[in-house]
């Protein structure tokens, strides 16, 4: 099959179409075949999705199933997906169905919320796929049009505060990222990916306003792609819409923006910071790495003395995005396979969280953790599962979270031993707050009246989880699903990546003579 | 070869005759009650004209021995002047009716007003401009002050008026010097008076002067002050006008002054422009933020959008050209959309223009709130909508031109700008829902319109209608 990826790139977005076009009323029965609708469409996405994930061939590092076509203002429409960016296809459209039976419940605007997703699904499969420095841009800046409508329409009572705030820092990221993109497509005259991916961007030094810039023209390019990755990552210290955003978002709406949106940011570290500005990341990479270790320690620390169980899982994202960035900055095949393991695992995992939130916030309606304690007298299918994604948020060997946890830090003790030693006590006080969220809301006597009546998980509620905990136990036990896929990529990435700064460090010896 | 150059500007000698035979007509057969068809009539004589001008008169070549220039540049803005003007009469003739407004005399000033603007485009010699510009100004001023009895249209009108009359001032004293300094009206003899790109002082006096007066018709900062007034207060039709057709008109004469006549020394403008341009982005997205009038908040976005299409010219080559041309293209589509919304917003037949009475339309009126977000996030240049690429390409074409500087300042600009477009999804979105919706009985011209405006925003993502590439022929033209 030739269009692969379109195809599934732009399923959902039919899908969505049909609904907006045919389906009327919003009686119920409109509203279940909505989500019906929905539903089949992501599960028939994912299906289609694994033809492709049986046909990459992990051996070649370029890309495959690569598309291409003309289209305006001399820029192309290419697609195709290689070692990095296939696994985080699949979990874009492994995540989706889970993320429409979360919604189950919903019944205001059911349709148009059934619309928002699927648009949101096709631009996010945009992000990963497209080859074209425009596309790109494209797909990752319009994703914010439906994450704006579902926190704003459908999230909480501060929505319009939080989305607001979504919207213009990630807007005001971007932007900056899309005049280096301009640049970059004027001094190479090309937006195509795998070409500007051996394009050698001038690195040598640069006056600007009298100041000296080390790295020249590559240091400008760089500080803007990470200007907006940073943010969508997010990093500390420009993490701050992330916790507002993912309170006031319904729980669907959560799920996918820790379990996807953020993870735009870390691969378009890898896609193009790390492989296109080599010199610039390499004299970023303490700056990145001390950020990281920052956001690890605080993050956690905040997440401590959080009292809505939401906003401790929003921090305890920030920590775990650190990982990433630490992983990534080290720039060492450990730390991209341990940063790329990280995001995936973290994508079931932190999703798992706030799905699981959702399942007690349906019942209560509320997320004060205070108001709970004791449910496993009530629910203890809900308090095993919970007790395995809280383990796997700590990084319990034998669960996908210890995977990357493990392997970033022994990149980045290679490294900087330093900041893994700073990183590391984050690791406690994940453990700390997370063991404690856990005690809080589960053990404990069940003193609150409220509490006594309540359900366990239902039949829907246990589909949901039941393919997450699959993963994150399968990843865990044997990770080299993962790092068989991901490797000759990651090896490719880093032998350019060293290769260039070596070069670099020839023609700087060169000039100083 | 005088019946060839009549040919070639048979469109504007057409409209022009059409004009004063409405007139004589229109007071012939009493007045208002053949305004409606005169209306039509002109409508359909513009979009007929827009065919006979996209079709072609001929080669392209100078008309009147240069007086007059009908190449593909001035082709091409002449067709988006056309269609633009016809759609707004179009939309306009509900909200004048019920305002008892749609006197015969509306029409036929939008005509008088588009010879001016298609002559303005057309122009190879400063009289001509000058011509041009003052047949549109004086149209336009009477349009802006349409509502005799209304003492904010009358203020409008007269606003407008004197303001106008000091930058038409302007110009003609910055024409005056030109022509001293060069000897010649015509641009092309402007152009060979300049040796090595140098300007000579009293050519850049000059040049200073007449870019002061045209920057008055864009409405850029800081010659901006009338445009939130005279929104406001003109009768919407007239705002809408207001907001299309005459800010093609007067961008297009600006680059056709700048290459044309100043081609030759492009550093010397391109520094005012890009100066021009910065302010207008940043003063239009601030001014905005905290409007309450959705009319005045459109004048301050129609600034900041004229900063931005500025940010073309200032590139200073034909990439600069086709940027600010394909840039032109889609404000006007954006704003015909937005505009039929606004004419058609009203509330127990009377019509209102608070942006909070658009509260919770999506409940209401799901279609038209639908339209008006896509409009509103292609306005604020969201990707993929198509004003996305409108500003990329003239952000393409100022890096380009190595104004990084200016790039950075119109993407800061637009995320400033993001906000307010954000805050009309708010009310039409986010709210809880309440009583007294707006009226729903859009008329249907302006549905069609405002629809079509916002179908287009998401269908250009495809191929832009090929109009990048009419517009990158028509840069050419200009750009030798």
């Amino acid at each position: 099959m030739l269009n692969l990826l379109s195809i599934i790139t732009f399923t959902p977005a039919v899908a969505a179409l049909i609904l907006a076009v045919f389906l009327r009323g919003d009686d119920e029965a409109a509203q279940r075949n909505a989500k019906w609708l929905a539903l089949v469409a992501t599960s028939a996405t994912f299906l289609i999705s694994l033809i492709l994930l049986f046909g990459f061939d992990a051996h070649d590092t370029g890309f495959q199933f690569v598309e291409e076509r003309e289209w305006i203002l001399g820029l192309n429409y290419k697609l195709g997906v290689d070692g990095i960016s296939i696994l985080f296809v699949m979990l874009t459209t492994f995540l989706m169905p889970i993320t429409i039976g979360a919604c189950w419940n919903v019944t205001h605007r059911v349709k148009e919320y059934m619309i928002a997703f699927l648009l949101l699904e096709t631009l996010m499969i945009g992000v990963f796929v497209a080859l074209d420095l425009v596309l790109f841009y494209l797909f990752f800046e319009a994703g914010l049009i439906p994450m704006f409508l579902i926190i704003g329409i459908w999230g909480g009572k501060e929505r319009i505060y939080a989305t607001f705030k979504f919207f213009l820092y990630t807007f005001f990221g971007s932007v900056l990222m899309l005049v280096a993109m301009i640049a970059m497509f004027m001094d190479a005259g090309t937006t195509d990916i795998p070409t500007l991916l051996t394009h050698e961007f001038s690195a040598g030094p640069l006056n600007l306003l009298g100041w000296q810039i080390m790295g020249g023209m590559q240091t400008l390019l760089w500080l803007a792609f990470f200007a907006s990755f940073a943010v969508k990552m997010p990093m500390w210290p420009v993490h701050t819409w992330l916790p507002d955003a993912h309170v006031q978002a319904p729980t669907a709406g959560s799920v996918i923006l820790a379990a996807v949106l953020l993870k735009m940011g870390g691969y378009g570290f890898l896609r193009f910071s790390l492989p296109m500005f080599p010199v610039a990341s390499d004299i970023f990479a303490p700056f990145v790495l001390w950020l990281s270790a920052i956001a690890i320690v605080y993050a956690s620390l905040v997440a401590l003395v959080q009292e809505d169980m939401k906003k401790l899982v929003a921090y305890s994202s920030v920590a775990h995005m650190g990982f990433v960035t630490m992983g990534i900055f080290a720039a060492t095949q450990q730390g991209l396979d341990g940063a790329i393991f990280q995001m995936i695992s973290h994508g079931f995992i932190s999703g798992a969280l706030f799905l699981a939130v959702g399942v007690i916030y349906d019942r209560m309606h509320t997320r004060e953790i205070s108001a709970y304690g004791g449910l496993v007298n009530r629910m203890p299918v809900y308090a095993l599962v919970f007790m395995l994604f809280t383990l796997a948020n700590v990084g319990l060997p034998g669960t996908s979270g210890f995977v990357g946890e493990f392997l970033t830090f022994m990149a980045v003790f290679q490294v900087n031993t330093w900041v893994a030693l700073v990183a590391a006590t984050g690791v406690v006080f994940s453990a700390g707050y997370a063991l404690w969220l856990y005690r809080r809301v589960v053990f404990g006597p069940m003193i609150k009246d409220s509490l006594k009546g309540l359900a366990d998980m239902d039949r829907r509620e246990r589909a949901l989880f039941a393919p997450l905990v699959v993963m994150v136990v399968l990843l865990g036990v044997y990770p080299a699903l993962v790092i068989d896929l991901i490797g000759p990529s990651v090896a490719a990435l880093v032998s350019h990546y060293d290769a260039a700064l070596a070069a670099h460090e020839a023609a700087g010896g060169l000039a100083r003579n | 070869m005088t019946s060839l150059d009549l040919t070639l500007a048979l469109p504007e000698i057409l409209l022009a005759i059409f004009a004063m035979a409405a007139l004589l007509g229109g007071v012939w057969f009493g007045q208002d009650r053949v305004a409606p068809m005169i209306l039509w009539l002109t409508a359909g004589l513009m979009v007929l004209l827009a065919i006979v001008v996209g079709v072609g008169t001929g080669d392209p070549r100078p008309v009147f021995g240069g007086l007059m220039v009908d190449d593909y540049f001035s082709r091409f803005a002449r067709i988006l002047i056309l269609l633009s003007a016809a759609a707004v009469l179009l939309m306009g003739q509900g909200y004048m009716l019920r305002q008892n407004l749609l006197r015969f005399e509306y029409p036929i000033l939008v005509a008088l007003a588009t010879v001016g603007m298609m002559v303005m485009v057309s122009s190879g010699d400063l009289i001509t401009l000058y011509l041009g510009l003052e047949l549109q100004s004086l149209a336009l001023y009477v349009m802006a002050a349409f509502r005799r009895d209304s003492a904010r249209s009358t203020e409008a009108g007269l606003k407008y008026f004197v303001l106008g009359a000091l930058a038409s001032g302007l110009l003609l004293y910055g024409a005056s010097l030109v022509y001293g300094f060069a000897g010649t009206t015509r641009f092309e003899g402007i152009a060979s008076t300049m040796q090595d790109g140098q300007l000579s002082l009293g050519l850049l006096m000059g040049l200073a002067f007449m870019l002061a007066g045209l920057a008055f018709k864009v409405s850029a900062v800081p010659f901006h002050m009338w445009t939130p007034d005279v929104y406001q207060g003109a009768p919407t039709p007239v705002t809408a006008f207001f907001a299309t057709a005459p800010k093609v008109a007067a961008m297009a004469l600006l680059a056709r002054l700048v290459h044309d006549a100043f081609g030759g020394a492009p550093g010397d403008w391109a520094q005012i422009l890009a100066f021009l341009a910065a302010a207008s982005m940043f003063v239009g997205a601030i001014g905005a933020l905290m409007q309450t009038d959705i009319k005045r908040l459109m004048a301050y976005s129609s600034i900041s959008h004229m900063g931005f299409a500025l940010v073309g010219l200032a590139a200073g080559n034909a990439a600069g050209v086709q940027a600010m041309l394909l840039y032109m293209a889609i404000y006007v589509a954006m704003n015909i959309g937005v505009f039929a919304f606004i004419l058609s917003m009203s509330r127990e037949g009377r019509p209102v223009v608070q942006i909070s009475d658009l509260h919770m339309l999506s409940r209401s009126q799901p279609a038209a709130a639908l339209a008006m977000l896509i409009l509103m996030f292609s306005l604020a240049g969201v990707p993929p909508l198509v004003g996305f690429w409108a500003k990329f390409s003239v952000l393409a074409a100022a890096v380009g031109a190595g104004l990084i500087w200016l790039a950075v300042a119109g993407v800061l600009a637009s995320v400033i700008g993001a906000f307010y477009y954000l805050r009309i999804v708010y009310y039409m979105y986010f709210g809880e829902a309440r009583d007294e919706a707006l009226d729903n009985d859009m008329g249907v011209v302006e549905r069609v319109l405002l629809m079509g405006a916002a179908a287009a925003m998401v269908l250009g993502v495809l191929n832009l209608f090929g109009v990048d590439g009419a517009a990158a022929i028509a840069a050419q033209a200009l750009v030798r």
